[in-house]
């Protein structure tokens, strides 16, 4: 994708060619594109003459920087303890049944992936997920299988 | 306000403060105050206020900012750790929403008194949802600097998923565009840090108590807390609680007094400090001070009812730590995984109870093994849970 190249290109002229580039330019990739392809990441180091692996290994150590290809939103719902205790586990079975895929799965339509993630800072108001940069708090099921069909209709 | 003595220790009554969330818009008159006084002079007032860093470690400010004053170079910075990801803390980023100019005037401060001209505020991706706003205060007190003369600026980073990258070098790391890995120190960063310059790295909250302190003075200050845990500061309180939420208070309270406060009545045990802190139950309610001559907490406050099963909440805690594990230290890495399959296996009767002592041990050489305070603390919540719930990691 010519489309790629460009897009790295024109990220690296903002944010600098520097070591310390790397991560403001996948952030921003993510944002555009969801996630970094081996194409994309080869791109990036490519445009700050680093080696792909250096790209890759530093990409992968990210939670949130995708590697893989995911939906068009990414759910991420909060595991650690206190949203477990606040019924994270029914949250997330309702989610997986409106949405019909696991956590980790993405949907037929690439328009959702479900994750679980570690403390989102949320605790007083659990469970609480994300939907890209959103936050939604004090999720009951109901609750989370409204706010995912005003994604769907989106 | 100094309350009865335990075992010679001076504990305070539970009070509650108003500081920290005042209205912040009084902070840039701090700054043009402190701006005409002497750099030492801050940092000794600094120093004499008994500030320690808030976001858990609790290394002595003033020292911290005086070290990086007089470290070589003309080339400094200051970075504010916003990567606020302990189980159970949610202080940071209700600062940073309600009060964002307390933190940044701080910061400025810093830059003034060590000599750097550059600030980072290294955001985690989990609030990404605060950066338009943080942007457009920044730019706003970025211009305040210039026509104060204070040659500062301020920029934003975003971290994207490491609770390891809290850890001040793996921070550095992560701002240099590589791994979120721990360094090995010394060299501390406050001489080699971002770019391997002379940096400070201290939490939202630290930079807060900074402006308030020279807002009010260290005289004024030291009214509060102990000899060993000095002011006040955020609790984010959650679990089995009457009332969650964040809560100033003045530190070296009893757990006995937080508990009859903030419990529902059937407290069983509390999580200080996060699931890298420690477990405390009920029995040792009214011997724990939270503070630095106690258990010190970077703020969590989690509460467990006699409903919630401590195998549950310990195996909850270690799949934390083994996801979160950077990778690099083997004692770390080997042992995060090994301690969860542990008490799973113990659990399930493939092991027997007195595997939990192998368990133990193993906790303990992680603690003297690993290279950051990731590994290190994960025997911190692994023993006191062990030791004061084993039959129901067991059973």
């Amino acid at each position: 994708m010519a489309n790629t190249e460009m897009l790295v290109k024109e990220l690296a002229d903002k944010y600098g060619r520097n070591r310390e580039s790397l991560l403001p330019i996948l952030q921003e990739l993510i944002d555009e594109r969801r996630y970094v392809n081996d194409e994309t990441m080869i791109n990036v180091a490519r445009e700050l003459d680093l080696s792909a692996a250096e790209v890759y290994g530093t990409a992968s150590f990210y939670s949130f920087i995708e590697t893989e290809e995911v939906g068009k939103y990414v759910i991420r719902l909060c595991k650690t303890i206190v949203c477990d205790m606040k019924g994270k586990e029914n949250v997330l079975q309702a989610i997986e049944n409106t949405l019909k895929i696991k956590v980790g799965q993405t949907t037929a339509d690439k328009k959702f992936t479900l994750k679980t993630t570690n403390c989102l800072g949320w605790c007083h108001k659990g469970p609480a997920m994300l939907i890209n940069d959103e936050v939604y708090t004090e999720l009951t099921p109901g609750k989370a299988i409204d706010i995912i069909e005003s994604y769907i209709n989106k | 306000m100094t309350g009865k003595k335990q075992n010679d220790m001076e504990t305070k009554k539970l009070t509650r403060v108003d500081y920290i969330f005042r209205p912040d818009n009084t902070c840039l008159d701090t700054l043009k105050k402190s701006l005409r006084r002497d750099r030492d002079e801050i940092i000794l007032e600094l120093i004499d206020s008994g500030l320690k860093g808030r976001g858990g470690a609790g290394f002595l400010t003033g020292l911290k900012w005086k070290l990086a004053k007089e470290a070589a170079g003309d080339v400094k910075y200051v970075i504010c750790n916003a990567d606020e990801g302990e189980p159970g803390t949610f202080k940071d980023r209700e600062i940073l929403d309600r009060v964002p100019r307390r933190v940044f005037t701080g910061m400025a401060l810093c830059g003034y008194v060590i000599g750097s001209k550059e600030g980072f505020l290294y955001l985690r991706a989990e609030y990404k949802f605060l950066a338009p706003k943080l942007m457009s205060i920044m730019a706003e007190m970025n211009q305040e600097f210039k026509k104060l003369g204070l040659d500062f600026t301020l920029n934003i980073r975003y971290g994207s998923g490491a609770y390891v990258c809290g850890e001040e070098t793996a921070l550095i790391d992560s701002m240099e565009g590589r791994r979120g890995e721990p360094r090995n120190k010394p060299p501390f960063p406050v001489t080699e840090g971002y770019l391997n310059k002379p940096t400070v790295v201290n939490n939202v909250e630290t930079f807060v108590n900074c402006t308030i302190i020279m807002g009010i003075g260290a005289e004024e200050y030291k009214r509060f807390g102990t000899d060993s845990s000095r002011g006040f500061k955020l609790f984010s309180v959650s679990g089995d609680c009457s009332k969650e939420g964040i809560y100033e208070l003045e530190l070296g309270m009893l757990l006995s007094d937080f508990v009859e406060e903030f419990g529902d009545g059937d407290t069983k045990a509390v999580q200080v400090g996060g699931a890298s802190g420690f477990c405390v139950p009920r029995k040792k309610f009214n011997q724990t001070i939270i503070g630095f001559e106690g258990i010190p907490t970077g703020g969590s406050m989690k509460i467990f009812n006699s409903s919630r099963s401590m195998y549950h909440v310990l195996h909850n805690y270690l799949e934390f730590f083994e996801e979160e594990s950077c990778g690099q230290c083997t004692p770390c890495r080997v042992g995060c995984q090994q301690l969860l399959k542990g008490i799973e296996a113990v659990k399930s009767k493939q092991r027997s109870s007195s595997y939990l002592d192998e368990l133990v041990k193993l906790a303990k050489v992680m603690k003297v093994a690993s290279k950051c305070g990731l590994g290190q603390s994960v025997g911190n919540a692994f023993v006191s849970i062990v030791d004061n719930f084993r039959e129901e990691i067991i059973y």
